[in-house]
């Protein structure tokens, strides 16, 4: 339709500038991405002093080498599979049945409840006061402290909730309660299988966020052993605790090799962001569609 | 007379009681929906109901020892102390011009993105950039904080280097207190401008193809059809982002802030949150950053009421 009429000049004006100015953006947008992986396989003589700006140069692998020899990392990363695994997990099970009732119209106080919940969104009691009641509830350094404070997202809840009062007819639920079916059965049986977009929409928003907080680890985690990956990552990446100890763990042929620490210190850093961003980059543009799917579900007001 | 007013009494309260009894027997039949709204009731009345419940100690002097409870009263001694330091006004100002920038800077740039992407016709590109565009969304903020401290670093940064390479000199970027807001501002457009589209893109997928058709026959050139048709269309979204963002503006993003804090930029990157996390949890002044803490929310809570009220008035795309 629209492309059956003729292009004036000023609308391919308009159209070459606003091509330029997206392509700007992509470019903006991808140019450190690709740099960082760059720099992550060139010898670090060549990224500190910006002769490597896009392309590896001098190849190396020691980078990669040096981060999967550290047992710090290691941890870190089981740390966080584990609290990712477990805290979607619980994350699904409180969300799923509170949104699915909240959906349903003769639910008795849903308006009380949808309330009650909302009010969080706007207030809270703020740092301090979370932190005592969860040392009060002996749950400070376990694996508790990291899944059970988060354990729901009311953002999450209305995007699901929104998703079964649009997309589960609501002859469906009727036809169930003639035939006897109770409220248990209709939600694990025929409701659940109906909602898996939903549900990996859901999975996929908590996980991501799981896999990348880092806040309550370091305010209740105190053991190094327990801490997940971010927390490693702080301390590589912002402390720039790395230096030191990557010395001390190279062997001596690759340690006189790249002698300068500041230098290993570097290649690491870009070594360390790609190893630990690369499970969510990579499983991203095949999931893309969901993730977006699930940001204008929300979009839609009420 | 009074007869029918009597028996349209008892009608109406006959009509109460079978409601009431109505509402008892969908009570009763679904029973199960209590259970399934449980977890949740649970999660929000102790983790944030509960600590709502721990604010009281703002106004008093919590000891660990003594508990909540316990511990003795002191009024608004807390609160007069925080107004009365010298830092008082540098918190509040910092925290207030960050978001008023991250506001200014970040929250136009995807409204633009999504009416430029919005006009790319040609498919392939169109999903390759928006791919790549909301990829940064998912990098995590210890990751971003990373990139931020290697890419500014003063020798071996990359971005120092092309600004060399361009032939000026590089501005201490981590360490100057002048520069803090402007890298935690546009890192924060860089990471999620793209993924910020989303949500405009939708709106603008549901204009009616007729008011362009009917604008094309009309004479108007695609920029006139962006300005006349495109734009509004996005106003009510633009509205409810807005007033959600004024809610949080002492709010700002605190994780980052903190990532990014080191002793020499201090001077501007030191915010409400970041205050209340070192008084607080570092420094165990239980009670005097609860009440900081508490300040800061009233302040986002009642922003958001004031915000809300105006838009209300003037427009019909408010909150509630």
């Amino acid at each position: 339709m629209i492309s059956g009429v003729r292009e004036t000049g000023r609308d391919k004006v308009f159209l070459i500038i606003n091509y330029i100015y997206v392509l700007l953006a992509l470019v903006i947008v991808a140019y450190p991405v690709i740099y960082m992986i760059s720099a992550s396989f060139s010898d670090p003589k060549y990224v500190g002093s910006g002769e490597m700006w896009l392309w590896p140069r001098g190849f190396t692998l020691k980078g990669y080498q040096i981060v999967f020899e550290n047992s710090k990392i290691w941890t870190g990363y089981a740390n966080t599979i584990c609290y990712t695994l477990l805290g979607t997990a619980i994350n699904l099970v409180v969300t799923m049945p509170a949104a699915y009732a909240l959906s349903r119209k003769d639910f008795v106080g849903r308006n009380f409840f949808m309330g009650m919940f909302m009010i969080t969104m706007f207030f809270g009691g703020g740092l301090v006061p979370t932190y005592i009641l969860v040392k009060n509830l002996g749950m400070v350094n376990t694996v508790w402290s990291i899944v059970i404070p988060s354990a729901a997202s009311i953002w999450n809840i209305i995007v699901a909730r929104t998703f079964f009062q649009s997309s589960i007819p609501k002859e469906l639920q009727d036809a169930a309660q003639i035939d006897g079916c109770t409220n248990m059965r209709l939600f694990v049986k025929i409701i659940l299988p109906l909602s898996m977009p939903i549900i990996a929409v859901m999975a996929l928003f908590y996980g991501v966020g799981n896999w990348n907080s880092y806040f309550s680890a370091l305010i209740y985690l105190n053991d190094e052993s327990k801490y997940p990956l971010q927390l490693i990552l702080r301390q590589i990446l912002v402390l720039q605790e790395m230096s030191a100890q990557a010395g001390g763990a190279m062997d001596s042929a690759s340690a006189a090799a790249l002698n300068n620490k500041a230098e290993v210190a570097s290649l690491v850093k870009y070594a360390v962001i790609i190893v630990s961003t690369v499970p969510i980059i990579a499983v991203y543009p095949f999931l893309q569609r969901y993730f977006v799917q699930g940001v204008m579900i929300g979009s839609v007001k009420g | 007379m009074q007869g029918t007013k009597r028996l349209l009494m008892s009608s109406q309260l006959q009509k109460r009681r079978k409601e009431s009894n109505k509402t008892w027997k969908r009570i009763i039949q679904n029973w199960e929906l209590y259970i399934f709204i449980a977890p949740a009731f649970f999660y929000f009345l102790i983790f944030s109901y509960g600590p709502m419940y721990g604010i009281q100690i703002a106004f008093k002097n919590f000891i660990p020892t003594k508990g909540i409870l316990g511990s003795d009263w002191v009024g608004f001694d807390h609160f007069i102390r925080f107004f009365d330091s010298y830092y008082f006004w540098d918190l509040l100002w910092n925290t207030f011009s960050i978001s008023l920038y991250d506001l200014a800077i970040g929250f136009p740039i995807p409204i633009i993105l999504a009416l430029a992407f919005n006009e790319v016709k040609d498919g392939f590109f169109k999903r390759l950039t928006q791919t790549i565009t909301y990829a940064p969304h998912f990098i995590s903020v210890v990751v971003m904080a990373g990139m931020i401290i290697t890419f500014l670093s003063s020798s071996t940064g990359i971005v120092v280097h092309i600004i060399q390479w361009l032939g000026f000199d590089a501005p201490q970027f981590l360490t100057d207190p002048k520069w803090f807001k402007t890298v935690y501002v546009f890192s924060g457009v860089w990471q999620s401008a793209g993924w910020g589209t989303i949500i405009y893109l939708a709106a603008l997928s549901g204009v009616d193809p007729q008011l362009h058709e009917a604008a094309i026959i009309d004479g108007a050139t695609r920029f006139q059809r962006v300005r006349h048709i495109n734009i509004p269309t996005l106003v009510p979204t633009m509205t409810i982002l807005l007033i959600l963002n004024m809610g949080s503006l002492l709010g700002v993003g605190f994780e980052k802030i903190l990532l990014l804090q080191n002793s020499l930029n201090m001077g501007a990157s030191d915010v409400i949150s970041t205050f209340v996390y070192r008084s607080g949890l570092v420094d165990a002044q239980y009670s005097f950053s609860t009440a900081v803490g508490l300040f800061n929310s009233v302040i986002n809570a009642v922003l958001l009421i004031v915000v809300n009220q105006i838009v209300r008035r003037t427009s019909e795309n408010s909150l509630w």
